[in-house]
């Protein structure tokens, strides 16, 4: 029997501001180092901090948007560690009294409950050249939310299930870009199996290393369990290319954070107007999205699953719709063609609504088949332009020419004298085979009604061979 | 040749107006007398000649234009050392602060832009200390007797005025630090409502303690600074936003509706009892001038103590982290990050002797850790506080229980914290309070203390000012420094 996991996330998530949590330094990723720094981040002697409303306005979002209670009264305190990219020797977090308790994230395998979400700032980073560790600080004050889930997970492909559907919530209410490669969105996994004891891995930057970091740990745990031995609890790493979990602090959690009301800041006060205005601000989330696309469009749960993946597509599909689309076969088109088109990559723009519903009205009249319109959206993806000047360029347009197709089937059956003797004679299916080298030689531009039209009448005038 | 020793700001104000003062010729005097009693009394830590002559040219040259400049434009200043000036050197008194050159000014020091900066003064370092005995830079000798201490922290603050080497300075009082070297050196010293006076720049000992105030030869004087320095900055989100009184005007009215109370364990446990003599006579002197005297209890005498050093050493310990090794002080190379976080600092032994209080008094342990003991002790005082203010205007008592200690004493660290015993209270609640000149013994300054409700330092300039309108303790100066 496979070991069932007690596994507990902490979530650290990048708020989407213009300007660090404690002063205004610009929160852009990628700029050159020491340069997004002022005496507050890099916590020069007698700086102070000052909250920064952006970020409580988009912590608030997300704790709304988890479903969290904000709390009236919430403060700062002082977690201190000594660590060469902590520049104030302490980091200021919310201990005693967080922003928001409670909430959930709904997952594809059940709700899981969430023990609380809170405001801090970010540390710097150390990078470590040959001899030397050189330390950036342009990350230290950056504004974070920690997010802490209940110890509810009891697999590591949930705990990946869990991740992903919080990074849905985050990037639909627009909280945080979810960058885990820029470090936008990491976790730390606590995990213990019943009778042994708790260990956690940190910062894991990668859903990939979530869950293999906690395959490897319950594996672990359950073997060091099943002969007799103890688990004891320790701060791990994951080692990607070694792929496993390696002790990082062995004194870790003898640690005392000496935590202390941060004496520089007041308490943040949040009343109810404040939370009713961010309530409103709030985006229709994909859950509740979802249902309404079933009701209102009549699309099935797992059309409406997907096309609610991403507020882009979920928004691009009510566009579509609104330009007069019907909405079957623009789910259709959304989630089977432009996905896979998204989902190759490359510098590709996304076409506009319009345009997409341009496409569908072109099929839906005939114009061009199905597998044209294949090819008129590629190359809507690749110029951007729409649907009418791609077909006007190319040869794309339907074949509906009654002449043409006429001269097409009428080569076709004389090219083929024994499938044509094989319809005659009663074999039905011999009428497929000839449909379909006609539709090749037209280069698949055929009109086919037309096609089978003309096709049924010729064969009808054919002489019987017997 | 003006003789600018005992002169009001007020007054040197007037002359720089009406230019028959040049800001130069005032900075110029006080430049040279910082610099020829330096060797004396080592009361500064860098004097700024150049940065203090280039404000006082400034300002002569703003004035020749006609610019209508503030009232302290030209009277120049010295600041503790633990006030941040942009390009200048602000150590702490402390080793570890070696190099370091803020990059900008504290909000208090921009407000004074146009007074020239004489030089950083002299103090106990990190302001943990009674006796300026502490500075990493050697000892403050009191202008009064050398040989004694000026008190502390902000010693060098306090004797520059005394010395008659500064028209004014600022200190900074955590737990008596402005008031108690105030009183050792014969001068007036005033420590705002806490959010009164914005703290960014200050480099922090205790946060939620600390307030930046001024030193002057009078209670006039200090109502001039405070008027300056005083008012919210969107930068301390601390700092009161409330709009500033007008000081000058409290000053024109007497105290003949206040009403004063004297804490009476306090003065009847006075170890000196010459010095709650001299308080109990000030009393009498203003009830003669209308005010309503009467005995008040305030009996928390060793809690008050206890509960400033369990949160200033906590907050002090957590302020003095960043000062790790890593990019402060000399840096240790050593392998390992421990080695090198261990074999960097190089403070002294009160400060490692309240680093190791503090990270104690943070320690849960078991449950609730001694700081927040030290916070709900805090609180009781407070609101005791807060109820006697129902019944009285001020309070009035000692400044400290003691006078100029000398230099050589070796007072043990508890009696050394019993220094700021009467003036700790106004910090854990938060209160304006200000010492003022009331008497001496055996030719050494003694001086009491006034404490109002937060944000009244109005009435304590009424009260001041009447009491110096009527007695001459604070015109005296040290015949050792005959001006």
């Amino acid at each position: 029997m496979k070991a069932e996991g007690v596994i507990g996330l902490e979530v650290h998530v990048q708020l989407l501001t213009k300007e660090k949590l404690f002063c205004t330094c610009p929160t852009d990723f990628g700029a050159g180092a020491n340069t997004r720094v002022c005496p507050v981040c890099l916590g020069l002697p007698g700086s102070l901090p000052v909250l920064n409303p952006e970020a409580v306005t988009v912590a608030l979002r997300a704790a709304l948007a988890l479903g969290c209670t904000v709390n009236n009264i919430s403060r700062f305190d002082r977690k201190h560690y000594f660590y060469p990219d902590l520049p104030k020797g302490y980091q200021i977090t919310q201990h005693q009294h967080p922003l928001a308790q409670g909430g959930r994230v709904d997952t594809p395998f059940g709700s899981v409950d969430l023990d609380r979400l809170h405001l801090e700032e970010d540390a710097g980073k150390l990078m470590h050249t040959g001899e030397s560790t050189l330390i950036d600080f342009n990350r230290s004050g950056l504004p974070l939310v920690e997010i802490v889930t209940g110890p509810c997970l009891t697999s590591a492909s949930q705990a990946r299930a869990f991740l992903e559907s919080l990074r849905q919530v985050l990037l639909y209410a627009n909280i945080s870009d979810c960058r885990m490669e820029e470090g936008s969105l990491r976790c730390d996994a606590n995990i213990s199996l019943r009778g042994g004891g708790r260990t956690e891995i940190k910062n894991l930057n990668s859903f990939k290393a979530v869950e293999r970091s906690l395959e490897f740990e319950i594996a672990r745990q359950s073997r060091m369990l099943a002969q007799g031995e103890t688990v004891p609890v320790q701060t791990l790493r994951w080692d990607e290319t070694q792929a496993r979990t390696v002790p990082m602090r062995p004194k870790e959690m003898a640690l005392d954070y000496r935590y202390l009301l941060e004496p520089d800041l007041l308490p943040l006060v949040i009343d109810a107007e404040i939370v009713d205005r961010a309530r409103e601000d709030l985006p229709e989330l994909p859950r509740p999205r979802a249902a309404r696309f079933i009701k209102e469009y009549g699309l099935s749960p797992q059309n409406a699953a997907v096309l609610t993946l991403t507020r882009e597509m979920a928004d691009c599909f009510e566009q579509v719709v609104a330009a007069g689309a019907a909405p079957r076969p623009a789910a259709n088109l959304l989630q089977g063609e432009v996905s896979r088109l998204i989902n190759q990559g490359g510098k590709q723009s996304l076409p506009s609504p319009h345009s997409l519903a341009e496409l569908l009205a072109l099929q839906e009249q005939g114009s061009i088949s199905v597998t044209a319109a294949k090819e008129v959206l590629a190359q809507m993806f690749a110029s951007g332009q729409s649907a009418d000047s791609i077909l006007s360029r190319n040869s794309l347009s339907q074949l509906s020419d009654r002449h043409a197709l006429e001269n097409l089937a009428q080569a076709v059956i004389a090219n083929n004298p024994n499938p044509v003797a094989d319809y005659l004679g009663g074999k039905k299916q011999a009428f497929g085979y000839l449909m379909g080298l006609a539709m090749k030689e037209s280069g698949g531009r055929a009109n086919p009604g037309l096609l089978k039209e003309i096709m049924v009448q010729l064969l009808t005038k054919q002489p019987i061979n017997k | 040749m003006i003789k600018f020793g005992l002169m009001s700001l007020r007054r040197m104000a007037e002359l720089l107006q009406s230019g028959k003062l040049m800001a130069r010729e005032l900075t110029e005097h006080y430049l040279d007398r910082s610099e020829s009693l330096q060797g004396k009394f080592n009361a500064y830590i860098t004097i700024t000649r150049d940065r203090a002559l280039k404000t006082a040219d400034q300002v002569d040259e703003l004035r020749r234009q006609g610019r209508e400049l503030s009232t302290l434009a030209g009277i120049p200043m010295a600041l503790k050392d633990n006030i941040s000036t942009q390009g200048v050197a602000t150590t702490c008194a402390s080793k570890v602060l070696a190099g370091y050159i803020p990059p900008f000014d504290a909000t208090a020091v921009k407000k004074l832009a146009d007074s020239p900066l004489l030089g950083k003064a002299n103090m106990d370092e990190f302001a943990m200390g009674s006796s300026s005995l502490t500075s990493a830079f050697g000892p403050v000798g009191n202008p009064w007797d050398r040989k004694r201490s000026p008190g502390g922290s902000s010693g060098g603050s306090a004797a520059v005025v005394a010395a008659g080497c500064a028209p004014f300075s600022l200190g900074s009082d955590t737990g008596g630090s402005i008031r108690q070297p105030a009183a050792f050196c014969g001068v007036t010293g005033f420590k705002p409502s806490f959010g009164r006076v914005s703290r960014k720049g200050l480099l922090p000992l205790a946060s939620s303690l600390d307030q930046i105030g001024p030193i002057a030869r009078s209670v006039e004087d200090c109502a001039l600074v405070l008027q300056a320095i005083c008012g919210h900055d969107p930068g301390d989100s601390t700092s009161a936003r409330l709009p500033v009184p007008d000081f000058a005007a409290a000053l024109r009215e007497d105290v003949s509706d206040l009403a004063i109370g004297l804490p009476e364990e306090i003065l009847d446990n006075c170890p000196d009892s010459r010095i709650s003599a001299a308080v109990e006579a000030a009393a009498r002197e203003l009830e003669g001038a209308g005010a309503k005297i009467s005995r008040v209890s305030m009996p928390y005498e060793r809690e008050t103590l206890a509960a400033y050093m369990l949160i200033a050493t906590a907050e002090g310990a957590s302020n003095l982290a960043r000062y790790d090794g890593v990019a402060y002080g000399c840096r240790h190379t050593s392998p390992s990050w421990e080695e090198m976080y261990t074999g960097s600092r190089v403070f002294g032994e009160e400060v490692r002797r309240r680093l190791m209080l503090g990270t104690f008094s943070l320690s849960a342990g078991s449950g609730c850790s001694s700081y927040e003991l030290g916070q709900r002790a805090r609180q009781k005082i407070s609101s005791h506080l807060a109820k006697l203010f129902a019944e009285v205007d001020l309070l009035l008592l000692p400044a400290a229980p003691f006078v100029a200690f000398r230099l050589d004493e070796e007072l043990d660290p508890l009696t050394m914290y019993y220094n700021d015993i009467y003036a700790i209270p106004a910090n854990l609640a938060g209160l304006p309070a200000m010492s003022v000149p009331c008497g001496e013994k055996g030719g050494l300054p003694v001086g009491m203390q006034m404490m109002a409700p937060r944000f009244r330092e109005d009435l304590l300039l009424r009260a001041g000012y009447t009491w110096q309108r009527r007695t001459d303790w604070h015109l005296r100066c040290p015949r050792e420094v005959e001006q």
